[in-house]
């Protein structure tokens, strides 16, 4: 089961690649099919080996705050869940 | 496997104090993240509705579109003197401003030197990123010698153009400064410590300790023409060796309860 995982908003992403320099495993990559609504490649999350921990370093270094972060977690730690 | 039940947690998402509105900064600008640092703080203080900031004249001169909270706009570099009006009228709300190194270190160098020495109870947020941005990367207070910049195509030559200014260590000799301390936004552990750097900053003023400012080196991709990823390497290898991290003045008061 994953352990994590991000959720990038189009609508705010632009592309600077500052994730990708920061995640641990590097499961954050640039999607290069498609462009926001403000013109830039969007970063995604392509996690095939569930690598992603929900560490959120990559929503820390975010300058748009584009990046949602999901971890699974035991029910009895838990604070705000996924919607 | 143990049989406890796991359930799929929100870890981080936008701040409340934040709102949906796309900024207009380059990709990559450490304003957003400072600006998130500061709606992280908000939001976890409960201070959003009791909360009013002052947008600077230069890149962040739209900040009150972002935002989420009651915000006014001043002249270039006077910021700190709209400010002391906002704590005098209202001594209960947390007031704070958000300048840039052009904006608080140039033409507002009076302003700022004033409000500090005056002691107002008011938060600085001092974006130093060592250019004018918005003008298009002209020479600021805070340029390093030897920094090319579209003024000082040649870099800053200090013979004529002078040292820059180090507004942390200035602004802590002042008795009426409480709170005075550096970080920087380049990686995310030192994002984490400028967060906490707020927060204690905002205490400072909730107790009415004085005034306080943390300065935040940033970059400019831009204007310092490279990536994203490369600003933040030089920032940590050309601002920090000449604006060194740390605090350079804590309150008493503040020193005793938990490090910041
Ligand atoms: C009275 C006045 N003088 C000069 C300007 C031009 N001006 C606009 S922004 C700016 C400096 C911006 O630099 P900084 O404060 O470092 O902000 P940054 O854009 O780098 O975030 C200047 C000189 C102005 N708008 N008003
Ligand atoms: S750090 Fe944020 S804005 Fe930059 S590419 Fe990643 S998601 Fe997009
Ligand atoms: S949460 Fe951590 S592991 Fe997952 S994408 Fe972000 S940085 Fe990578
Ligand atoms: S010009 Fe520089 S400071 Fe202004 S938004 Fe762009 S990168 Fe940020
Ligand atoms: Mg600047």
């Amino acid at each position: 089961m994953a352990k994590g995982r991000i959720v990038v908003n189009e609508d705010l992403c632009k592309g600077c690649e500052l994730c990708i320099s920061v995640c641990p495993p590097g499961v954050i990559k640039m999607a290069a099919d498609r462009f926001t609504p403000q013109g830039y490649h969007p970063a995604e999350l392509v996690d095939p080996d569930e690598e992603c921990t929900g560490c959120a370093i990559c929503s820390i270094i975010c300058p748009d705050a584009a990046i949602t972060v999901f971890r699974w977690v035991p029910a009895d730690k838990i604070k705000s869940t996924a919607p | 496997m143990t049989d406890k039940k796991m359930v799929e947690a929100l870890i981080f998402s936008k701040p409340e104090s934040l709102t949906d509105v796309p900024t207009h900064y380059c990709p990559g600008c450490t304003h957003g993240v400072a600006h998130r640092l500061i709606a992280e703080t908000i939001d976890e203080m409960g201070m959003r509705e009791n909360t009013v900031g002052v947008a600077p004249v230069g890149c962040s001169v739209f900040a009150y579109n972002y935002f989420n909270m009651d915000f006014a706009e001043a002249a270039h570099g006077r910021a700190p003197a709209m400010a002391t009006g906002f704590k005098r009228v209202n001594p209960d709300m947390n007031v704070f401003t958000y300048q840039g190194d052009g904006d608080l270190a140039s033409i507002g160098a009076a302003e700022i030197l004033h409000a500090a020495g005056r002691g107002e109870m008011i938060t600085v947020i001092f974006i130093n990123n060592a250019i004018y941005g918005m003008t298009g990367g002209q020479m600021a207070p805070t340029t390093l010698p030897g920094q090319k910049t579209t003024s000082s195509p040649l870099g800053r030559d200090i013979e004529s153009h002078g040292f820059p200014l180090k507004m942390c260590e200035i602004l802590s000799q002042l008795d009426g400064s409480a709170y005075i301390v550096r970080r920087s936004l380049h990686d995310p552990a030192n994002i984490r410590k400028a967060k906490k750097a707020i927060r204690q900053a905002f205490e400072v003023q909730r107790q009415g300790l004085g005034f306080s400012m943390v300065e935040l080196l940033s970059n400019c991709p831009t204007n310092w023409k490279m990536t994203a990823e490369d600003s933040l390497e030089w920032i940590e290898e050309n601002m920090i060796p000449y604006f060194p991290l740390g605090d350079f003045k804590v309150h008493p008061a503040i020193a005793k309860s938990k490090k910041g």
